[in-house]
């Protein structure tokens, strides 16, 4: 499959702190890609280079072989659908206007929406289970509900691209499923390519084709979630103990955090 | 077309329209001549005699003012919506930014110095805006971006020392220009004529445009700068020409009316409290809304004291501080 997204030898500092160290790797079209690390790793600032919101200080972006340099903010977004990892507060605006917002790199200054946006950002909604929300004020919702119409209106963006910054964060077990499996959905339904940051390695080792794991700006490990999911790699990059084995529902691997308390006294202490 | 944004912009526009007249009708109508409402309806509609006393009290003293007051209105309510916007802080306005203190040092400067109030206090008005405000983002960003606690912040630091610099420069001034800038501290509206006024709008007139044609990317940046920029708007451009407009307007109403409070803060909190968030509705809103405004506490300024006038500063503070309280409370609820 082809490349949707080539990032090549990206790196980015804020001021004199360097949160991303010559970062290269490429995503296929179509695959859910997942980036995993410890706090601070400098996922989330990949994010912003991919969707082009932060400009890298050295390297390049390309999107299907062309560089995100050069390109409006307007035409990108029409490529690439961001979900931050913060959920906005106060939005005085109730669910059908949000979503309606993700139409806005196609419509004109004023955006004033068109038959074709209204369809569209029915179909999301019902796609991400909000319709019957439509009227409800965004500030009124709960966390979960809240994030499915953020989606829808990423979704109405129709992006080849959809970059998610921990979407499942906060939300409760159901949700998390319910947010995964519309991905998946989305992915398989439209192609549309699903890059993800992640704390949850076993939803991420569930769902991911490809995982990439950081630590301090760099990559320590790339491929499929039984490559990267080993426990020396792990303990190497979260500096905890951990114990890896099978997943029972899905052959991928399962990790448990191993409580200090729970480890065996050490021998000769 | 969006038919539901569109008549929704237009009724709201045509509602506020109305009351902008009545408000203007009224403050032609009062004053300390001319009390017989007949001859001034005769005057206002074409009829009477062109050239008596009530006449050119009208034309050439209520008439000029009573659209200052309205322009000035209209441009520090869109300020302050502006600066609401943009920095999602509901206490934010060209005051706060230390932009209406930038301005008035530049324009005291322009007095002492004696210049005419256009161009020579105008534009030092505006350079003393544009000062403070490259001043405050910089002292903000530590890179290019606009982020907003440390712009309030250093709003707040700039004003102090633009209001030091103010009362530097009176306690340096003698003569009878003290009486000028003092009553111009408190925001006045009484020396108008023609002229100004028709310069006034030439320039408030294209940035209202600008800000209007901003309006849809101005709701995205309620959403958050991140996901505003992920559905396509440049946050840095969009932010700086915002920024830009709305310092140009409010310096060029600076130095023609001086520094009044709280027409930015009580405004576009009201107008959004009755008429929604969307700034298609509520950028005309606030034009015709602030331009009411300002023109009826214009008229309670000339009209409620015995003798004279106060400045109508003194009004907006004094309608503007608590209605802003009690709509901050209940907007909380």
């Amino acid at each position: 499959m082809k490349p949707s997204l080539d990032v090549r030898n990206v790196s980015l500092a804020y001021g004199k702190s360097t949160v991303l160290r010559d970062i290269s790797f490429s995503v296929r079209e179509g695959e859910f890609f997942i980036i995993i690390g410890p706090n601070g790793s400098g996922k989330s600032s990949l994010l912003k280079v991919i969707a082009g919101i932060a400009r890298p200080g050295t390297g390049d972006v390309e999107l299907f072989g062309r560089p995100l340099r050069g390109r409006s903010r307007k035409a990108l977004a029409r490529a690439i659908a961001v979900v931050p990892q913060t959920q906005p507060m106060d939005v005085p605006f109730c669910v059908a206007e949000v979503v309606l917002m993700g139409r806005s790199p196609y419509m004109g200054l004023l955006g004033m929406e068109s038959p074709e946006d209204l369809r569209v950002a029915e179909n999301a909604m019902s796609f991400t289970g909000v319709s019957e929300l439509a009227r409800r004020k965004f500030d009124r919702l709960s966390t979960g509900e809240r994030q499915r119409v953020l989606i829808a209106r990423a979704i109405c963006q129709q992006p080849r691209i959809m970059v998610l910054d921990e979407p499942t964060a906060s939300l409760d077990l159901a949700h998390q499923v319910h947010i995964m499996e519309l991905m998946e959905r989305l992915r398989s339904h439209d192609g549309t390519t699903i890059i993800m940051v992640s704390h949850d390695l076993n939803l991420a080792a569930m769902y991911a084709d490809r995982l990439l794991l950081m630590r301090s700006g760099k990559i320590i490990s790339a491929g499929s979630p039984g490559e990267v999911l080993n426990y020396e790699t792990l303990e190497r990059a979260y500096g905890c103990v951990l114990l890896v084995d099978g997943n029972p529902v899905k052959n991928v691997p399962r990790i448990t955090l191993v409580p200090a308390h729970a480890l065996p006294p050490k021998s000769g202490g | 077309m969006n038919h539901r944004v569109v008549k929704r912009t237009l009724n709201v526009s045509v509602l506020l329209c109305l009351v902008l007249a009545s408000s203007a009708v009224l403050g032609l109508f009062t004053g300390s001549t001319g009390q017989n409402p007949w001859e001034v309806l005769a005057l206002i509609t074409g009829r009477g005699d062109p050239d008596s006393v009530t006449a050119s009290i009208i034309w050439r003293i209520r008439l000029p003012r009573v659209l200052l007051a309205s322009m000035i209105g209209a441009t520090l309510s869109l300020g302050g919506l502006v600066f609401q916007t943009l920095l999602r802080n509901p206490i934010a306005e060209p005051y706060v930014l230390g932009i209406s203190g930038g301005s008035a040092v530049g324009a005291i400067l322009g007095i002492l110095l004696g210049l005419s109030r256009f161009p020579g206090v105008a534009s030092f008005a505006f350079a003393g805006s544009m000062l403070t405000l490259l001043l405050v983002v910089s002292i903000s960003s530590g890179q290019s971006s606009v982020r907003k606690d440390s712009l309030i912040l250093a709003g707040v630091m700039v004003n102090a020392f633009c209001s030091s610099i103010i009362m530097f420069m009176v306690s340096l001034t003698r003569d009878s220009r003290l009486h000028n800038i003092l009553f111009w501290l408190m925001g006045d509206l009484s020396i108008t004529d023609q002229k100004q006024v028709l310069i006034l709008f030439g320039v408030l007139l294209p940035c209202f445009v600008v800000l209007f044609l901003f309006a849809n990317s101005m709701n995205l940046l309620l959403m958050g700068e991140d996901m505003a920029a992920g559905m396509g708007v440049d946050v840095r451009l969009i932010s700086l020409a915002l920024l830009g407009t709305t310092s140009l307007m409010v310096s060029a109403t600076v130095c023609h009316s001086g520094l009044l409070g709280f027409v930015g803060l009580v405004i576009p909190h009201l107008l959004r409290l009755l008429f929604g968030a969307d700034h298609r509705v509520l950028i005309p809103a606030c034009v015709f809304g602030g331009a009411a405004y300002l023109v009826l506490c214009d008229l309670v300024a000339r009209t409620l004291p015995a003798h004279g006038e106060m400045p109508v500063g003194v009004v907006t503070a004094m309608i503007g501080a608590p209605l802003f309280i009690f709509l901050l409370a209940k907007s909380r609820r």
